[in-house]
């Protein structure tokens, strides 16, 4: 077995025994990205010079009595999150060149973790975004099939997973951009509860919606990221101050789900699916049940405005947001003679279609007229979306759906039609509007390709996601196909 | 009928500091009708008495001490910009 194939808790293991270092990890990390990289596309850049630097302090601390869960382990850093020395460009022309002077929240604790980073994974630009095609460098490619999109936003995370680039992974979810391209590539992805990880250093698109999770190869790897990220910040005003549980022993915790109620939420099985997803995920329904889990039927009726209120709010929100892409103080200028044609040349060359298509969108639903008409009742809407998810949780313990109506679809197909770029989100939009946590776990296959099971969260419930994830995972050998390249 | 016209696109963009391209006004004036008219759905959910969702969290005023703290060197706060002089950004004049 090559080392690069090797879960983290699995490398761990050999890291602990003296059985690996982590400069030989890092070395099969490399060179797996060398032989597979040209074709999938997972990275905008690649630092191995320094990863193999990092790869051999983390040798040096753990030869010093060191044993932490990341010490010395290689993973690849989504573009939208800030490394210090390393370019940052949110995969935008806007940002190209600029090398952060300071690092993400999540970062810095990866860092005294131990973790090595390989490299900044390919997004969709500004992870506006459901299928990294819109990466103003270049699209990523699935590995399960180079035909096909990665999901996105987080697509060059997740095909780096899945295609043994990096043991694991950090992804950012504003609308679902770690579920779906978790579960277009047959990793498991986990969108944290708002507020769980800090967002300092996340470069922002939607504040009251964006969470930093990790992308990983099982599910016990999603429990030891999340511990290492996860807790308040100070810098971060939205940061809960909630302790933060050991994920990775609670995961453990029994062995099957008796007295687990698992919702179905009806409206999560909309007429437009693929057959194949649904029978997929009904399957692993039954499966749930069989472990002891009680299967409850529930309802989320406001459900079917998720889409047009998170896009109404979102946008509004990115184009608050990247009104600082002026070309002052960072990224390109472009000067126009005066002040304000240089703002405006600089974000015409510097912006690419789809951040434009939001910023317009997010503009006209502030715009006075339009104002209360559009966001101020996509805020109200909000409302009723987090009522729904408030009474189904007064009932059930966790709910499980499709991450998405569809497997992942070829690359071109979706590309000029936004509106059903954006529907490919139906299922994953409504948790960041309430807060609530939810993960991906792959759960078999439609067509060859990979669906994914989500498992929806209370706020801070992450816990019961991550156990009952764990528990179907460790009965279903899902996990266990990896993609061959 | 197209749900925004020609203006309208003019004015949205120039609001949000984008100088579109006669094919990029096109474009958009098309595909943001069709969001838009898709997002009218909204209009039809009885929101009477329902408070706006400004954030999901449960949290109002954080406070943190008013203690000094470090922050950036100015020549790291500069590194990144496209123009600098005297440890400031340099930008084309505000006022003529």
């Amino acid at each position: 077995m090559e080392l690069y194939s090797l879960t983290i808790h699995e490398a761990q293991a050999k890291l602990r025994q003296g059985e690996i270092s982590s400069v030989e990890l890092t070395e099969s990390v490399l060179e797996r990205i060398d032989a597979v990289e040209a074709k999938v596309g997972a990275y905008i850049s690649l630092q191995p010079e320094l990863a193999l630097r990092m790869a051999e302090m983390a040798d040096e601390r753990r030869a010093a009595g060191e044993d932490r869960p990341l010490l010395g382990i290689p993973l690849g850093i989504k573009d939208t999150i800030i490394t210090h020395g390393v370019p940052t460009t949110a995969a935008s022309k806007i940002l190209d060149g600029f090398i952060p002077p300071f690092d993400a929240t999540a970062i810095d604790r990866l860092r005294q973790a131990g973790a090595v980073f390989v490299g900044k994974t390919n997004c969709d630009e500004f992870a506006m975004g459901s299928s990294t095609e819109y990466s103003a460098f270049h699209p990523t490619r699935n590995p399960r099939n180079l035909n096909c999109v990665p999901g996105g936003s987080s697509g060059g995370s997740a095909a780096a997973v899945g295609a043994g680039e990096a043991l694991g992974s950090l992804g950012s979810d504003t609308g679902g951009s770690v579920r779906l391209p978790a579960s277009f590539c047959g990793v498991v992805g986990l969108k944290p509860t708002y507020g769980r990880v800090s967002r300092y250093g996340l470069i922002a698109f939607g504040s009251s919606l964006d969470q930093i999770g990790p992308i990983t190869k099982d599910v016990e790897d999603a429990a030891i990221l999340l511990n290492a990220i996860a807790g308040h910040d100070a810098r971060d005003a939205t940061s809960l101050n909630a302790p933060v549980p050991n994920y990775a022993e609670e995961i453990k915790q029994g062995d099957d789900l008796k007295g687990i109620k698992v919702g179905i939420p009806q409206e999560y099985f909309t007429e437009g699916m693929e057959p194949g997803v649904a029978q997929t995920v009904r399957a692993a329904i039954d499966h749930l049940a069989g472990l002891g889990a009680e299967p409850v039927e529930v309802s989320l009726p406001n459900t079917g405005y998720g889409i047009p209120a998170y896009y109404i709010v979102a946008t509004a929100e990115a184009s608050a947001n990247l009104s600082r892409y002026d070309g002052v103080r960072f990224g390109l200028r472009q000067d126009g003679g005066d002040m304000w044609n240089t703002f405006r040349q600089t974000r015409e060359a510097g912006f690419g279609p789809e951040v434009k298509r939001r910023i317009m969108l997010g503009t006209y639903a502030l715009s006075a007229g339009y104002y209360d008409a559009y966001y101020l009742q996509a805020q109200k809407v909000r409302t009723l979306l987090r009522q729904d998810f408030e009474r189904a949780f007064e009932q059930v313990d966790v709910m499980v759906s499709p991450v998405a109506p569809m497997v992942a679809f070829e690359i071109n197909a979706k590309v000029d039609d936004p509106l059903q770029m954006y529907l490919t989100d139906v299922l994953t939009v409504s948790l960041n509007l309430a807060g609530v946590c939810g993960i991906s776990v792959p759960c078999g296959f439609s067509e060859g390709m990979p669906v994914g099971l989500q498992i929806i969260g209370p706020a801070l419930g992450e816990s019961a996601i991550l156990r009952t994830a764990y528990q179907y995972e460790q009965t279903t050998a899902w996990h266990k196909q990896p993609a061959v390249l | 009928m197209a749900k925004l016209n020609r203006e309208e696109v003019e004015r949205i963009a120039e609001l949000a500091k984008l100088t579109l391209s006669d094919a990029e006004k096109d474009m958009f004036q098309e595909q943001l009708s069709n969001i838009l008219e898709y997002a009218e759905m909204l209009q039809q959910v009885d929101t009477t008495g329902i408070p706006p969702t400004t954030s999901a969290l449960p949290l109002n005023n954080v406070m943190r001490a008013d203690a000094l703290a470090l922050s950036l060197p100015n020549d790291e706060a500069l590194s990144n910009a496209p123009d600098a002089e005297d440890g400031s950004f340099k930008v084309r004049a505000v006022l003529d």
